[in-house]
């Protein structure tokens, strides 16, 4: 769950930016965060759709690990440093290919998903026994100490927290960061770089969570706001609040720590089979892999799954899912008004057997039983950019 | 015309009040989505939930500002939810009452003292 801190509220190296524009502030995982601007909801939703929307993602959790001892050969300083992080997650890190990022989940001994995180290896061979990893703003602190209690003294892991992180995201998203990042066009999604900016060293993932093709860029924190102002001042770009980052997200299919995922929902359960992986799974050497392996097999007891509300009002998260027979059979996780669609949507739990597209059922909204059928995911195409024209 | 501190109209014609949101509540829900309002012929008190306005964000109730029997309910909303939005204070209203209790308007704020109670917020 989102970990509210006691006392003030966490600041980024942007929240002074995000007043100037009339950010409508709250508190989110422990930090004083955009919701909205003037612009509103759905309208930012929409342009980052059409355009590219500028957001500060800066309260999530990104670091670096480094082996402490690197023995010059790249291939075999990246397999010691990913078989230092293995052992945490159900994906295959020893197989990222330099500069390659890939989507993985922090895993408990039942099988539970701990956060969902990314985590890449850098491309530089002078970098090799690296990595760079990032977790959820609100399960930073217990990743970082379950992080820090696997390495030991094998390696170092140094927080980037306290640096600006930056996501540019929508179709015109690469030629927006290109004008200030030359280059960047010829990263494929899900791959990462580090590039100069100014004489500061930036990393720059191509990668995101709206559905749509973009960048995370990391910058330190003193030249985070210059980065922001330069990128928002193209015209083809409005900064958007965390209001429609998760309205994006939801039609993207894509699910929120905390909500679609927790400590006692397994990969297989959410629908991320393609982040577990068959090596791993195979030789069974991460924390939970014989209930993955289980329900692999027999299949898992619950499924998420993508609901179109066809008629009534938004299904939020934990609203009853129920059979044509009004028995209760699942429950929403998250859902609400999708903009591009023009209708509310959700995702949540529900069995297998109903968890086929077309399936009728109903979602219960104060009281009141309301039709939605099950859709495949994700409700909008994704257009990630894998394989960049040069 | 008179308001609540929950920011809501009250525009009162012989025994029939028209109930809305304040533009100010408008502004602060942000894009509305759905709106959800009771039957006509349902009777409702003075503070009892009376519909509830979605944003793109979140579901807000709205109470019923008077006591009395609801008499019409905006179908317009229903198509197009986003006139709460787009003049929340005419064609963006909610339900028509018929009043029981007259004192329970005339105990409402007026517009000088809604806009003194804005200014404090």
């Amino acid at each position: 769950m989102i970990v509210v801190s006691e006392g003030p509220l966490k600041t980024t190296p942007l929240t002074a930016a995000h007043r100037a524009l009339g950010g409508r502030m709250t508190p989110f995982g422990g930090y004083d965060m955009p919701v909205q601007y003037p612009l509103g909801i759905l309208k930012e939703h929409l342009w980052t759709r059409e355009h590219a929307g500028l957001f500060d993602v800066s309260h999530m959790g990104p670091s670096f690990l480094d082996l402490a001892a690197k023995s010059g050969d790249g291939e075999a300083d990246h397999r010691a440093v990913a078989a230092i992080v293995e052992p945490l997650v159900c994906g295959d890190i020893r197989g990222l290919k330099p500069g390659q990022i890939r989507y993985t989940l922090l895993m408990n001994a039942a099988g539970g998903v701990l956060d969902d995180l990314m985590i890449g290896r850098p491309a530089a061979p002078a970098r090799q026994g690296g990595l760079y990893i990032v977790v959820n703003a609100g399960t930073k602190e217990g990743d970082f100490a379950a992080l820090e209690a696997a390495v030991g003294d094998q390696a170092r892991l140094t927080r980037a927290d306290d640096g600006a992180l930056i996501a540019v995201q929508g179709p015109q998203a690469v030629e927006v960061v290109e004008a200030i990042l030359p280059g960047v066009a010829q990263q494929s999604f899900m791959t990462f770089t580090t590039r100069d900016f100014e004489g500061n060293a930036l990393t720059v993932a191509r990668c995101g969570y709206t559905g749509e093709d973009g960048f995370e860029i990391l910058a330190p924190a003193a030249i985070g706001e210059s980065i922001w102002n330069r990128l928002l001042a193209d015209p083809r770009v409005r900064a958007i609040g965390l209001g429609a980052r998760d309205s994006l997200r939801l039609e993207a299919g894509l699910p929120l720590y905390g909500h679609d995922l927790d400590e006692t929902i397994s990969p297989i359960e959410a629908n991320l089979a393609f982040a577990v992986s068959k090596r791993r799974l195979k030789a069974a050497d991460f924390p939970g892999a014989a209930r993955l392996a289980r329900e692999q097999s027999g299949g898992p007891a619950r499924l998420r799954v993508g609901l179109r509300v066809l008629q009534g009002a938004p299904a939020r998260e934990g609203a009853p899912i129920a059979n044509a027979e009004g028995v209760t059979v699942g429950v929403v996780t998250s859902g609400g008004f999708a903009p591009s669609i023009g209708a509310p949507i959700a995702m949540g739990y529900a069995p297998p057997a109903l968890g086929a597209a077309g399936t009728q059922l109903f979602v219960v909204v104060r009281g009141k039983p309301q039709p939605a059928e099950v859709v495949a995911m994700p409700f909008i195409p994704h257009r990630y950019v894998r394989n960049p024209a040069l | 015309m008179r308001f609540t501190k929950d920011h809501e109209w009250v525009d009162l014609v012989g025994d029939t009040a028209t109930i809305g949101i304040t533009a100010y509540a408008a502004e602060q829900l942000g894009d509305v989505v759905f709106v959800e309002l009771p039957a006509t012929g349902k009777t409702v008190k003075a503070g009892e939930a009376l519909a509830v306005v979605e944003s793109v964000k979140a579901a807000s109730d709205v109470y019923a500002p008077i006591s009395g029997a609801v008499t019409a309910a905006n179908g317009e909303l229903a198509d197009n939810p986003q006139t709460v939005n787009d003049a929340p204070e005419a064609g963006g209203w909610f339900v028509k009452i018929k009043i029981s209790d007259p004192k329970e308007v005339e105990a409402l704020m007026d517009i000088h003292a809604y806009n003194a109670f804005l200014g404090t917020l």
